[in-house]
């Protein structure tokens, strides 16, 4: 629309604005509802399937002993906050406390190579999460993000068995500080959202991809898998990648490279 | 010319006199915003008064649903924005929790006997809200965060 390639064809462009004429001016208006918002503004229209939201990871740039992006996930998503319920054993607390990003270290033993990747909430296009929910609480946006609405989430807990990424988590105890953005209850099932609390914002990130850029590592890419300019299709055009377990047909929006 | 004067003061003046008249009947059926809060310096919530007190539920749901299905966060009728206008605030000027006692919501609940469990999960004072324009246009340039642009099927 107004956003152009840089590559557009300047003469057909002067053509067009030469054509349309005064019909331009009728016209402006109902372009700019598909305006992309650039201004970092709320949004106030739905989401659409005009974007699906999606990360490549490349797991050759992915360090070993880095935990930026769990950090990062963490603190944006208010999962810091949590506190172990008095008198729990450690290592319960451990396995379960809310987490959205597992970070993963694959060991080959024929060769010995050691692959580290982030593992979250792929994000499929079918997700067995949604197949299962009785209530209809697990569901995908129209944009492809794949969540849960507690507000009808009952914590059966079928999504966390349905799961192939083992990439949900259940709170087990009532929360006492919580994130504006990131509301968190007792016996709800939860897990990584692309920070849509961003996106809604119109600020197109994550704070995974963000924290590790700023850590050098480049190895999340976030971006929009319908675009094809965009920042994600062009590395993924780059680079060989593989969704996990795509043996299960899921289609899934987070893929990686290296594995 | 006088007496268009004379007019346009007595209906200033019945004004006056029902605002207070209305204001006074606000009192008597508990006006229960804070004075420390920003709800206190503005006229009124986001719909009038009347409409809020019986209605503000109905906002509050619909607007969780555009929300969360919608990522609409944009409307002012969300249940954070309640909270960062309704919050009161202490001598160290530090929030306090609105589900607290003798806060907003916690006092008009309790005077209507209406249970409320909003903030078994929602924060109870503002902290971290979305993504705002300042942090957002600070991130614009870094790698790994893209401008949005329109898809295929937009251009």
């Amino acid at each position: 629309m107004n956003h152009e390639n840089e590559s557009m064809n300047q003469g057909r462009r002067d053509f067009l604005g030469a054509a349309a004429g005064v019909s331009a001016a009728a016209v402006a208006p109902g372009v700019f509802l598909h305006t992309p918002v650039a201004n970092a503004a709320a949004r106030t229209d739905p989401v659409t399937d005009l974007h699906r939201w999606g990360l490549l990871v490349d797991t050759s740039k992915c360090a070993d002993g880095c935990t930026a992006c769990v950090d990062a996930c963490d603190s944006e998503n208010g999962l810091n906050l949590q506190s172990k319920p008095h008198g729990q054993d450690e290592l319960k607390w451990e396995n379960q406390r809310a987490v959205w990003i597992r970070k993963v270290k694959l060991q080959d033993n024929l060769t010995g190579h050691v692959t580290n990747l982030p593992l979250m909430c792929q994000h499929c296009e079918h997700p067995p999460c949604v197949d299962v929910c009785p209530t209809g609480a697990s569901f995908k946006r129209a944009d492809g993000i794949v969540m849960v609405d507690r507000h009808t989430c009952i914590g059966c807990r079928y999504c966390m068995m349905a799961c192939p990424y083992k990439a949900r988590s259940f709170i087990h105890e009532q929360v006492d500080h919580k994130l504006t953005r990131a509301p968190r209850g007792k016996g709800c099932v939860e897990s990584c959202n692309l920070c849509a609390h961003r996106l809604d914002s119109g600020d197109i990130s994550t704070a995974c991809a963000e924290a590790c850029s700023a850590e050098g590592h480049q190895a999340l890419i976030f971006g929009d898998l319908k675009d094809p300019m965009g920042p994600l299709r062009q590395a993924l055009a780059k680079t060989p990648s593989r969704q996990i377990r795509q043996d299960l047909g899921l289609n899934t929006g987070v893929r990686y490279a290296g594995i | 010319m006088a007496t268009i004067m004379t007019k346009g003061v007595l209906l200033a003046l019945l004004a006056a006199v029902l605002g207070v008249g209305s204001a006074a009947y606000a009192e008597g059926v508990g006006d229960f915003v804070l004075p420390s809060s920003k709800a206190a310096s503005l006229e009124n919530c986001v719909e009038p008064t009347e409409y809020m007190r019986r209605n503000h539920f109905e906002l509050i749901r619909h607007q969780r649903d555009e929300t969360v299905y919608g990522g609409i966060r944009g409307d002012s009728h969300g249940l954070s924005g309640c909270v960062s206008c309704h919050v009161g605030y202490d001598d160290t000027g530090a929030p306090i929790e609105i589900d607290a006692e003798g806060q907003f919501c916690r006092s008009c609940h309790a005077y209507a006997s209406v249970e409320m469990n909003c903030f078994d999960c929602h924060a109870t004072v503002p902290r971290g809200e979305a993504w705002n324009h300042e942090v957002a246009a600070a991130h614009a340039h870094l790698t790994g965060s893209a401008p949005i642009g329109p898809t295929a099927a937009e251009r």
